[in-house]
């Protein structure tokens, strides 16, 4: 029972990284060299087992692996319907899921002998994810981040200080993920001779969707064997919140080709769907930004619209390729959830369970405020706690009407 | 590959080529800076499609698309601006430059169309590299408009064909590794690059990104079959806004003495 199976949603992309439509590898000729060398490097590192295994013991002693999975009980009674559960990854060093990611690039980077790490953020969590395991490494590191988000997430910037890492603001555009996302591809192109681009979403140019979904899919894979030994049982339902998407094929991925599986990946629908969001399935269409083919929220002229979200990790115009295909084939279904439902979902888990959730997670605690009653009490839903809401409290205050 | 091209490459000098973004600093003002940089003899002229996520461009060019798009520029503005300097220039190659997504939208058919209908000889788009030709590549050459393509520092020998291969009109040659704007190469570097272009290729070759100024234009001219200068016009557009027609003139004026006597020195 080897033969690869030809109706499995495991085996995109093909060789040119495209996800049906989706993917693929729009960059400047700078940079097409570079990626084919990654690509070429990545394949090898897939099938050498000493990469593997330097990968999954940094998982689990560094990192912290494996994560939680934990039963919700108190929110499980209050929504009266399908059993909650959660992937702990907000527990990892550094609280979020970023760090699966950073592991694996940084030792990617190391294999191909690059000597200086860039990186994007938006929330500021995939940059201090990616300055902590250059700290570990000892690698010079710079990140690149919209001016607008070192306002909203000053923790986060003094975090990627503390750990050595030089903060760049963005002052284009509307100085946030996308603007970040520019400038970091700039510096790129300058200096590929020695710098690695650890991107930290599952976007971008192809090898790189499929390279953070293979690190990211610890989560689903960890979740998959707990839930199995825990209850003896797959989930009914995954929910997970989607900026890149990065945090949601990890958790989906493993479980793809399990048919009674459902999956719901939430967007951001910031002040509305009919006002500004973030939400790239919901409101965008099919076009060509940062290197791979996606839903895109953009103007007839296929000018990039500026999206919005409480949430400085989902304010992203687009989303990863393998998410636009999964939709068009139908195999997750897609929602999206309010700034204000975010804001309910955050202090619903932090007054039921005594867990303080990232923004980005709230919006998918929203969803499943939204769906767990509708199903039966004998079903089980399984969400992605992709983040702590340490970096958040702010934010949250502000909204709340209190001054810190 | 494009007639108005070909001749702009044999008139037996160098040729400047020369940038400016439509709609910069808006859409009204583009043609009498198109027309500055004819009179001021510019060979090929590039018009720069605006984007809102130009990544592979300097603080200059990203200025210039953020004006642009600042004074309501649209892809229709831009077409509309192609087709009247085609009626006033019959004879000056036009080239389209930009990236991917605007130029795609609509679906490649309708772009190369439009193009047609609006005698754009040729297309320069920044991130459809040669291994995703089929998203641009074969809309433009049913249309008979020369696709464009770049080759940097990064291009070994053993990529070049693949860059080659399909490519016409000229081949774009980025002599720093960088975004536009920035510093430009050695011109012993761009020598070598030239020689391993040139024997790989027949058709014309223009080197361009960090070219500013006649001192740097006119050595380059002298191993190049031509000179591309973007920064430095959009610059004079960025100080001056629609009064920068006359320095704008005088500037190509200047890069075009350069770069049209360089061999003349050479012997
Ligand atoms: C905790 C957390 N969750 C989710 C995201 C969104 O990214 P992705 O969709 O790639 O998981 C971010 C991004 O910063 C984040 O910090």
């Amino acid at each position: 029972m080897t033969a690869p199976n030809p109706n499995s949603f495991r085996n995109q992309p093909d060789e040119r990284g495209h996800f049906g439509a989706f993917g693929g590898r729009y960059v400047a000729e700078t940079l097409m060299p570079l990626i084919l060398d990654l690509d070429a490097e990545y394949r090898k590192a897939k099938a050498d087992p000493a990469f593997q295994a330097e990968f999954d013991d940094l998982l689990e002693h560094y990192v912290g692996r494996p994560s939680p999975l934990y039963f919700a009980p108190r929110l499980t009674e209050e929504l009266g319907g399908a059993q909650v559960w959660f992937k702990r990854d907000e527990l990892n060093h550094t609280g979020a899921h970023k760090i699966n990611n950073c592991i694996g690039q940084i030792l990617l980077a190391i294999r191909m002998g690059k000597t200086r790490i860039i990186a994007e953020t938006g929330a500021g969590q995939h940059g201090v994810a990616t300055a902590t395991v250059c700290a570990r490494f000892g690698l010079p590191c710079v990140i690149y981040m919209g001016a607008t988000d070192v306002e909203r997430q000053q923790p986060n910037v003094f975090r990627m200080k503390l750990l050595g890492a030089e903060v760049v603001p963005v002052q284009a555009g509307a100085k946030t993920l996308k603007d970040a996302m520019n400038e970091a591809l700039r510096d790129w192109v300058a200096n590929v001779h020695d710098t690695f681009y650890i991107i930290g979403t599952a976007a971008g140019p192809h090898p790189y969707p499929e390279l953070v979904r293979d690190f990211q899919s610890v989560i689903g894979r960890e979740a998959r064997a707990q839930m199995l030994a825990r209850t003896g049982r797959l989930p009914d339902l995954l929910v997970a919140a989607i900026g890149g998407g990065s945090n949601a094929i990890g958790l989906f991925h493993p479980f793809l080709d399990d048919t009674s599986v459902r999956m719901l990946g939430v967007e951001a629908a910031g002040y509305g769907l009919d006002k500004d969001h973030a939400a790239s399935l919901a409101g965008g269409r099919p076009g060509i930004l940062h290197g791979n083919k996606t839903y895109l929220l953009q103007d007839e002229d296929g000018q990039i619209l500026e999206g919005h979200s409480i949430s400085a990790g989902l304010d992203y115009p687009g989303i990863g390729p393998e998410h636009s295909w999964l939709r068009d084939v139908g195999r997750v279904d897609y929602t999206s959830v309010t700034d204000d439902e975010a804001l309910d979902g955050f202090q619903l888990l932090c007054r039921t369970e005594g867990i303080i959730p990232a923004l980005e997670p709230s919006h998918a605690i929203a969803a499943v405020k939204k769906v767990a009653p509708t199903m039966p009490k004998d079903s089980i839903i399984l969400a992605n706690l992709c983040g702590r809401g340490d970096k958040d409290i702010f934010t949250v205050a502000k909204h709340l009407g209190v001054s810190l | 590959m494009s007639a108005r091209l070909s001749a702009a490459f044999a008139k037996g000098h160098p040729a400047l080529v020369c940038f400016v973004t439509a709609g910069d600093p808006t859409p009204d003002a583009t043609p009498a800076l198109l027309d500055a940089i004819v009179a001021g003899g510019a060979d090929v002229i590039e018009l720069g499609m605006p984007f809102t996520d130009p990544m592979a461009d300097g603080p200059a060019i990203q200025a210039a698309n953020l004006r642009a798009l600042g004074a309501g520029t649209k892809t229709a503005d831009i077409l509309r601006i192609a087709t009247d300097f085609r009626a006033r220039h019959p004879q000056v190659p036009l080239v389209l430059m930009g990236y991917a997504n605007p130029m795609t939208i609509r679906g490649s058919e309708w772009f190369a169309d439009a193009a047609s209908a609006a005698g754009v000889d040729g297309v320069i788009c920044v991130d459809i590299p040669p291994e995703e030709d089929p998203e641009l590549g074969p809309a433009l050459r049913a249309k008979g408009i020369d696709l464009i393509r770049l080759a940097t520092p990064t291009t070994d020998s053993a990529r070049l064909p693949t860059v080659l291969d399909g490519s016409s009109g000229f081949l774009y040659y980025v002599s720093v590794a960088g975004i536009t704007g920035k510093q430009a190469a050695a011109i012993s570097s761009i020598k070598d690059a030239m020689d391993r272009l040139k024997a790989a290729t027949d058709i014309p070759v223009a080197v361009g990104f960090g070219v500013r100024t006649p001192e740097q234009a006119g050595p380059i001219a002298r191993v190049a079959d031509g000179v591309v200068v973007g920064s430095a016009i959009v610059d004079l557009v960025g100080q001056h806004g629609a009064d920068a027609v006359e320095p704008v003139r005088a500037l190509v004026a200047s890069l075009a003495a350069a770069v049209h006597s360089a061999r003349e020195h050479a012997a």
